[in-house]
């Protein structure tokens, strides 16, 4: 779990940084740019595959853990009482996944999906919106379009991205520090930090990603 | 302290033997004194169902001093109940008040298999010490006690490491039932130590190994066991024990 988990970190500061990029606030040329090159470049197309084979390792993972621990107490407590240490959302974790991996599939729907395969009706290519950049003349995917689309219109999507972001927030509290122990990493200086960096990761880097609907609801990109 | 006595409803779990399907029993004890442990309470619930021509009700208990790890429960949802850092025959009775209602239930893992009612037998541990939980020295004349030089600190986290008595509530209290606090301490004790060194990657590949083929669950790190442990026993000896475990699956050929 922690191997697959701290490649998944390392994708989410990648894919935040480049989304980030809409907030620019320049109809998407610079966003657009950064998504043309990920889609285009053979390393990153490369890199994808294994970033699937990761996240579907790490759910595979999370399934095993889940049923060998279930395995492990056949017989349930007829009564438990938190010790008031223990975080719920580390005791959440499968919860939380499941939670995420529901999101991911609408995620995948909306962008993944057509930017791979296209198929979506309102993809254009770059040069029809004038951005001013061409790539050997193929027609490329207006990605910045498609969140404009996705994300302009129905409050329910809003809602379902941001709260796909807090089971995000939690799931990564737990998981980064985690990782680390998991690694055999305890030390007494040490382990505060990468607790504090963990939390303000956790907390950073969805509320970035959540920003991202929320802004163009309401119409702070456009 | 204040002396009161105190009127109880106790729940306790009652099952005959493994293969039998056990159920909560409910009884009365009156006039318990707050300075009883919670074990004596115990005591005189069994003499009072001896006396009713019932069937006492098992429990492991030995030392009652809070050093042997013999005794367990599951009490109101805690292991050995609400007291931190606190074995069963030392958690006393004025921790409840006149008229509790208290739930008591073995300690629920597979690999801790229920002889009878609250009994349950932990011989899984021993099986994890046997594959790895010792150093080969043979005995001769006993060294010089500063013949080996060693670090004070991994003298001191040793110690801590070694306080581990056994009992099981890592494996009781965690969502998981993950025997890693136990493992884990019981790797720490000796790698920590020049006298553990020569076997540490045979020692941490073999007690991991019998730790699965117990049954127990796995570790996801949610500290519970460290908050739950009757010596404090810290999870960074998981850590360490995940170090050594690592470390030993590049540095051996076999095993």
């Amino acid at each position: 779990m922690g191997a697959t988990g701290l490649f998944l970190i390392t994708f989410l500061i990648v894919h935040a940084g480049i989304n980030s990029m809409i907030f620019f606030n320049d109809g998407g040329e610079t966003f657009n740019h950064w998504g043309h090159f990920m889609g285009s470049n053979f390393i990153i197309r490369t890199m994808e595959i294994g970033l699937m084979l990761f996240l579907l390792l790490h759910i595979v993972e999370g399934l095993l853990l889940w049923r060998q621990n279930k395995i492990a107490r056949p017989v349930k407590y007829a009564v438990t009482r938190t010790d008031g240490k223990t975080k719920w959302y580390s005791k959440s974790m499968g919860l939380l996944g499941t939670l995420i991996l529901i999101f991911l599939i609408m995620h995948f729907y909306h962008f993944w999906i057509p930017s791979r395969f296209g198929g979506m009706a309102n993809i254009q290519p770059l040069a029809e919106i004038t951005l001013g950049q061409e790539y050997n003349n193929q027609p490329v995917h207006n990605l910045y379009k498609e969140m404009q689309n996705v994300f302009s219109g129905n409050l329910i999507v809003i809602i379902f991205y941001v709260l796909g972001c807090i089971s995000l927030c939690w799931h990564l509290m737990h998981g980064f520090q985690s990782a680390f122990q998991t690694f055999g990493v305890n030390h007494k200086r040490y382990t505060p930090i990468i607790k504090a960096v963990g939390v303000l990761y956790s907390v950073g880097i969805s509320l970035l990603f959540a920003s991202m609907p929320v802004a163009f609801y309401f119409g702070w990109v456009n | 302290m204040e002396h009161y006595h105190m009127n109880l409803t106790l729940k306790v779990w009652r099952q005959k033997n493994n293969k039998a399907k056990g159920s909560f029993e409910t009884y009365k004890v009156k006039e318990i004194s707050s300075e009883m442990s919670f074990l004596e309470m115990f005591d005189v619930l069994n003499e009072q169902l001896i006396l009713e021509g019932k069937s006492p009700i098992a429990f492991d208990h030995d030392c009652r001093e809070g050093i042997c790890g013999m005794c367990s429960m599951h009490i109101n949802g805690q292991v050995h109940g609400p007291w931190a850092q606190n074995t069963t025959c030392q958690l006393h009775m004025r921790a409840f008040k006149d008229g509790d209602t208290i739930v008591v239930e073995p300690w629920r893992s597979k690999a801790f298999p229920i002889v009878k009612d609250l009994m349950v037998n932990r011989s899984a541990f021993d099986r994890i010490i046997e594959a790895g939980g010792y150093i080969s020295v043979n005995t001769g004349n006993a060294v010089d006690a500063n013949a080996i030089p060693i670090d004070k600190k991994k003298a001191d986290d040793a110690f801590m490491a070694a306080a581990c008595i056994g009992c099981g509530a890592c494996v009781a209290t965690c969502i998981n039932g993950s025997a890693m606090l136990f493992v884990g301490a019981k790797i720490s004790q000796l790698a920590l130590l020049p006298q553990g060194g020569p076997e540490r990657e045979s020692r941490a590949l073999n007690m991991v190994a019998q730790m699965d083929k117990e049954g127990f669950g796995n570790c996801t790190n949610t500290y519970a066991c460290e908050a739950q442990c009757p010596k404090g026993i810290s999870v960074a000896n998981i850590a360490r024990m995940n170090k050594e475990y690592i470390g030993a699956g590049f540095a051996t050929e076999e095993n």
